[in-house]
């Protein structure tokens, strides 16, 4: 990932900063600029999320992407936050200790590395709350 | 201006290796290394976690006790041996992630073990001169020792933050004093690109702990015209049980004024976050009035001592955050395989 684009999405990945829509009370993550609904009427502001949410449905990973392959197996979840955004996550847990349904929180992770030189890249993952 | 402690905060990786095996890789004797070293397991962190991920989680810790506005804290200093940038400061990503920027200033310290410390003393500087509102210092390590080296059997990862003010209404710890004692002494070294440590031999104890320790720890109550009677709890840097142990015996401090500082038998030495995180555990089950007497020592080599009194708002904030017994419970083992993945010191090909 580039430089510039991660830096861009920082301040949404450390803390999970998304938008609520005042005209149709609906909460969005990643931010986005319109209301995909209320569109020219929608009226976006930004919002941090408070992170508390619940697992979906996941996967184990044993075949991982590239630079993630030293962290199999390990858990792919999709988290709902309890304002309704949905999102991907690596979920922080053993695979046997994780099931649909249950509660989550946040947790302030390294995401990843460009390379032994490049930048580091750190955000939000979850783990059983 | 009187300046003290408005908040604390901890983190500890959930993973934990026992001493016995990594005597077992090594063919050394795990009673005698154990009982020698008065360290039963120490904590190894996740594949994804470093510095960076446990300064973070320890400052957000402590702003979540407080429930401070974080754009209150206009100073941030991590110390750490084991920053992940060998230039870019980790206390940059941290004010980011408590959402402490973009007014105020940060900076990355290093002095071994005692670099969290050195925090906490720019930070007092800072809000007694009423240059800064809050500063938060942090102490943060995941620190390596060299396969089959002494030191792979302590070297541990964890970190503490404390945010210190000048407001006495907002402290739950007044700092009565600080006092430091520093000198150039060659006990402990890595070089620039060097992933393990170098100690010199037979500067480690005598000419380095204890000679530190106790200038500092002995200029402090001269200074303030105390002595170990009159402190409840003491903590002092842990490489190891045995060294906190002694040193305390020659200050005249108890076996029970230390132990609830004294978590290195379950958690092994956090470097930059020992120290702290021994006063965080005993500030967990202080009483309003109690004073402690901390002394923290980095090698190279320099210690740093303070002397606290325990306000009645340690009771109103304690439990907004996981006490440091709660995060040395219900720990998940790996073995020395698993740790040494863990520790990047086997990688797949
Ligand atoms: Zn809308």
């Amino acid at each position: 990932m580039s430089v510039a684009r991660f830096w861009r999405q920082q301040v949404q990945r450390y803390n999970l900063v998304g938008n609520h829509c005042r005209n149709c009370d609906d909460y969005y993550y990643p931010p986005r600029t319109t209301c995909p609904f209320c569109r020219r009427n929608g009226e976006m502001e930004e919002y941090k999320f408070s992170g508390k949410g619940e697992l979906v449905t996941y996967t184990i990973i044993h075949s991982a992407a590239e630079g993630f392959e030293h962290q199999t197996p390990y858990v792919l979840g999709i988290v709902k936050l309890e304002e309704g955004p949905r999102l991907t996550s690596q979920i922080i847990a053993q695979p046997e200790d994780v099931n649909i349904g249950m509660k989550v929180r946040p947790v302030f992770r390294k995401l990843g590395e460009s390379g032994d030189k490049g930048m580091l890249h750190y955000g939000t993952k979850f783990t059983p709350a | 201006m009187s300046v003290g402690i408005v908040s604390y905060g901890t983190y500890i990786p959930k993973f934990r290796i026992k001493v016995e095996d990594i005597a077992k890789v090594w063919g050394d004797n795990a009673d005698i290394l154990s009982a020698g070293l008065m360290v039963n397991e120490k904590s190894v962190p996740d594949l994804d976690e470093d510095t960076v991920t446990i300064a973070v989680e320890a400052a957000r810790a402590a702003i979540c006790r407080s429930s401070l506005d974080p754009s209150r804290i206009e100073a941030i200093y991590t110390g750490s041996e084991s920053h992940p940038y060998a230039v870019k400061p980790t206390s940059t990503i941290v004010a980011e992630a408590v959402e402490a920027t973009p007014e105020m200033t940060a900076a990355d310290l290093e002095f071994a073990c005692k670099a969290g410390s050195a925090g906490m003393q720019a930070c007092m500087g800072l809000v007694q001169s009423d240059m800064a509102d809050l500063g938060l210092a942090i102490g943060s390590d995941v620190s390596q020792g060299a396969p089959g080296d002494a030191l792979e059997y302590t070297a541990a990862a964890g970190g503490a933050a404390y945010i210190i003010g000048n407001k006495e209404e907002e402290m739950v710890a007044i700092i009565e004093d600080t006092y430091s004692f520093t000198t150039d002494t060659p006990d402990f070294w890595r070089r620039e690109g060097m992933p393990y440590p170098e100690h010199g031999g037979r500067f480690t104890g005598e000419p380095g702990y204890f000679k530190h320790v106790l200038g500092a720890a002995k200029g402090l109550m001269n200074k303030l015209g105390t002595s170990a009677e009159d402190y409840d709890y003491a903590v002092f840097h842990q490489p190891n049980g045995k060294f906190p142990s002694r040193v305390a015996k020659m200050l005249g401090f108890s076996k029970e004024k230390i132990a609830p500082g004294l978590v290195v038998t379950r958690l092994g030495n956090t470097y930059s976050g020992s120290c702290l995180m021994g006063i965080a555990a005993t500030l967990d089950q202080a009483q309003p009035g109690d004073r402690i007497f901390a002394t923290a020592f980095g090698s190279g080599a320099g210690a740093d001592a303070f002397s606290f009194r325990v306000t009645d708002k340690i009771d109103k904030i304690r439990d907004k955050a996981p006490r440091v017994e709660e995060l040395l419970a219900n720990p998940v083992y790996m073995d020395y395989a698993m740790y040494a993945k863990h520790k990047g010191k086997i990688r797949r090909a």
